[in-house]
């Protein structure tokens, strides 16, 4: 039993490594195009909501601590609050997602969605709206919300995953299948879940934060 | 000494992982290694004979310096279908999706891979993309080469790119999946007294192995989908016409793709480690430094992918970073055909069909090593580069290394996996027709190449025709070199003679059970009191016994 929770907590740190190579090749282009474009990725990152932002980041730091919650309730065999911890991280998750929609349909009205993402809404924000930057264009600018999309998208369908393995934990743990003795479900996808919101805590300063002090000046 | 014979072997029992259960059922939600490791046999090896059929269709109509039986755009795709199925659907699942599987939990003394049904979802993972890279060939097929270099593949190439590169992606799950398995299993499922420095160098390989798996596949998997995206979507971080970069591209491809040339050789070159000390009766040369040189090679793998791109506006510094970082990776791999080639000295080698197979890896992977530093340094290459050297070059490393070690790896645990002995006459012939077709099928590609004849050209100027005809005539040889092992494989099932436990008399702890082996490997878990290929003790061998002798009479 001891072999198998080793197991398998050591398979799920392998595999959060993976996932920081995966997440790693979007961080790379990035850099790279923050590099090249500082003006437009400043532009852009300005129009993003930061309050909105802001809150998400909140709402995600909070969920991460009733999971760690539910780990230690479900460690000590408390069986009440370690459901309600899960469920409350569940209800902290999808009201991240919530917020994440909103903000994605503000680009949508905006069509600041690159390309043609979304059929019949293809690329073309208002330029006035957007205060643009001296020497940033719009075609960088569309550069930055491809990546905005890609990277957030992403994390989202990370979330949509771990929301789906909350929902398995709940159910199990309403049976009572967890107690001190047999945890290692909830501890694995406790794991997963800390992972998803750290990656979280780094878009959302390269995203939201970083570059916005040039505009005002 | 204890002799090797004189090992308890349990009692022959009729029942074994392949008749415990019948039907196709047991088949398909098995959660048995050992049967996971036979239906990716089956699966690669179907792969393999249809990247063999294009492989033949290249041959044919290089024969001609005209362009006379694939028009230029067929053969675009042909040699593109060749390197995607080979690469992502025979080499890297290869041996250890295979011999891996079967042999990890055998070797450690464990019941079965840490997570058996992540094992199992693996597999149905490489089907999935395998039958959705298949489907996107029926279709009309891909053009871009195996390396899918923008903007031509996000842009101009009409063709399955987007179908394709899907299949890759999802096939890259199963890779992780398999590694991360290993990794695992390696680490917490190793049987009493098999500590980490008794473990048979084939698990030191699969561990380095899996390591590159875990951490470059995953970006393999992300540049294609931003490609696909960038494709279905007209946005573009690769594409210049919509202010991107298509070199960052080929940085991220290489970044997976050459390590991926050591996800195929270095399984291929544990499984040599096993043919040259076992075959040879001695403890491996200086163990620790072919074990660790199995992770340098890993660590060097994930550096040096700069050096496909020296004729790339990349830097000139960076390019002579991954130039040096390049020779450097040639240290862990001599190393080991030092060793390798040390452990042979004044030993009893026995040439059995496998250890020819081990053999012919040794010098094969020596010549494609070798050309490797001419293409790792900065002016030779510029002159290589896109020529058929480099053609020859990875074919050498990839089936001169990869594939003959996967075949001679097949061959020695044959009876172990089926219970039967494949013909040993047939066996040690087909070695030599593959290894002398193999030659001549790529020495002269060194030559046209060296003389600028270019990859990827369906026509060619008349005066490199002698070198294709070589290669051609070399090709049908070596195909010859599949097909035998591919017949006598199947009769043995049915008409080998039937496998002792331990038919070659050696240590291992796989050799410790019956063949086949038992549905959980042993019947009781092994405990392990001796080190790795302990043929003899050090103390009695005959060298060391005249030199104490000696050293007692002087003091």
């Amino acid at each position: 039993m001891e072999q198998q929770r080793e197991a398998g907590t050591l398979g799920m740190w392998i595999f959060l490594v993976t996932e920081i190579m995966f997440f790693g090749g979007m961080f790379l282009a990035y850099t790279l195009y923050r590099t090249f474009y500082p003006a437009a990725f400043a532009s852009a990152s300005n129009h993003l909501d930061i309050t909105l932002g802001a809150v998400n980041t909140v709402v995600l730091i909070l969920s991460s601590f009733t999971m760690a919650m539910a780990v230690y309730f479900t460690q000590v065999g408390k069986q009440r609050p370690q459901v309600l911890c899960l469920v409350l991280t569940l209800v902290l998750g999808v009201t991240f997602l919530g917020i994440k929609a909103v903000e994605y349909h503000e680009k949508y009205t905006d069509r600041l969605i690159p390309g043609k993402l979304i059929p019949g809404a293809e690329f073309g924000p208002d330029p006035h709206k957007l205060h643009l930057l001296e020497g940033a264009t719009l075609k960088q600018v569309e550069m930055f919300y491809w990546i905005y999309f890609a990277m957030t998208g992403m994390h989202a369908v990370h979330m949509i995953i771990g929301a789906g393995l909350l929902t398995y934990l709940i159910i199990f743990s309403l049976k009572r299948r967890f107690d001190p003795e047999y945890h290692g479900p909830v501890e694995v996808i406790g794991l997963y879940w800390h992972f998803v919101d750290i990656v979280w805590i780094f878009l959302f300063p390269l995203l939201y934060l970083l570059g916005r002090h040039l505009l005002d000046h | 000494m204890k002799p090797i014979e004189s090992f308890e072997l349990p009692s022959p029992s009729k029942v074994n992982y392949l008749n415990a259960v019948y039907g196709l059922k047991s088949w398909l939600l098995t959660k048995d290694h050992k049967r996971i490791a036979l239906l990716y046999l089956v699966s690669i090896t179907f792969f393999f004979f249809i990247g063999g059929i294009y492989a033949l269709m290249i041959r044919l109509e290089l024969l001609t310096p005209q362009g006379d039986f694939l028009a230029s755009t067929t053969y675009n795709k042909v040699f593109t279908q060749h390197g995607i199925i080979m690469i992502f659907f025979f080499l890297i699942p290869s041996i250890p999706a295979t011999l891996g599987n079967f042999l990890i939990p055998m070797m450690i003394g464990a019941k079965d891979l840490a997570f058996p049904r992540i094992n199992l979802l693996s597999w149905y993972i490489f089907l999935i993309g395998g039958v959705i890279t298949i489907y996107a060939l029926l279709a009309g097929g891909v053009d871009t080469g195996w390396t899918f270099y923008t903007p031509f593949s996000t842009t101009f190439s009409n063709s399955y790119v987007v179908a394709t590169g899907l299949g890759i992606f999802i096939n890259g799950f199963s890779s992780i999946l398999t590694g991360l398995n290993f990794i695992v299993t390696i680490h917490t499922m190793r049987a009493p007294g098999m500590t980490w420095f008794r473990l048979p160098l084939f698990i030191w390989s699969h561990y380095a192995t899996s390591l590159i798996m875990i951490l470059g596949t995953p970006v393999i998997a992300i540049t294609v989908l931003l490609l696909a995206f960038e494709r279905v979507a007209g946005v573009g971080i690769f594409n210049p016409a919509l202010g991107g970069d298509p070199i960052l591209f080929q940085h991220m491809f290489w970044f997976y793709s050459h390590p991926a040339v050591y996800i195929m050789v270095l399984p291929s070159m544990g499984v040599v480690s096993e043919l040259i000390a076992n075959f040879s009766r001695k403890n491996i040369f200086g163990y620790s430094f072919v074990a660790f040189s199995s992770i340098a090679i890993a660590v060097f793998s994930f550096l040096v992918w700069g050096h496909h791109m020296f004729v790339t506006p990349q830097s000139v510094y960076a390019g002579m970073i991954f130039s040096f970082l390049s020779f450097a990776v040639a240290i862990p791999s001599a190393i080991k055909v030092f060793n390798w080639t040390a452990t042979l000295y004044k030993s009893s080698i026995s040439y059995d069909t496998p250890m020819l197979y081990g053999l012919g890896f040794i010098g094969l992977f020596t010549v494609g090593g070798m050309t490797g530093l001419f293409l790792a340094s900065l002016a030779t290459d510029v002159h290589l580069s896109d020529t058929y050297f480099i053609v020859a070059h990875f074919h050498y490393i990839m089936v001169g290394g990869a594939l003959m070690g996967y075949l001679g790896g097949l061959h020695y645990w044959w009876p172990k996996i089926s219970g039967r002995m494949y013909p040993e006459g047939w066996g040690r012939f087909s070695a030599l027709v593959t290894f002398v077709g193999f030659n001549l099928t790529f020495l002269p590609q060194f030559v046209a190449g060296y003389l600028g004849m270019p990859r990827r050209y369906h026509a060619y100027p008349p005066e490199f025709q002698v070198f294709n005809v070589l290669s051609t005539a070399g090709a049908s040889i070596l195909g010859f070199g599949m097909l035998i092992p591919a017949i006598y494989f199947v009769w043995s099932m049915r008409y080998g003679r039937r496998a002792e436990a331990n038919p070659w008399h050696l240590p291992g702890l796989e050799w410790r059970t019956q063949s086949p082996p038992p549905t959980e490997n042993f019947e009781t878990t092994p405990i392990v009191t001796w080190e790795a290929y302990e043929f003899a003790p050090p103390e009695e061998t005959e060298v060391v016994g005249k030199f104490r002798s000696e050293v007692e009479r002087a003091t």
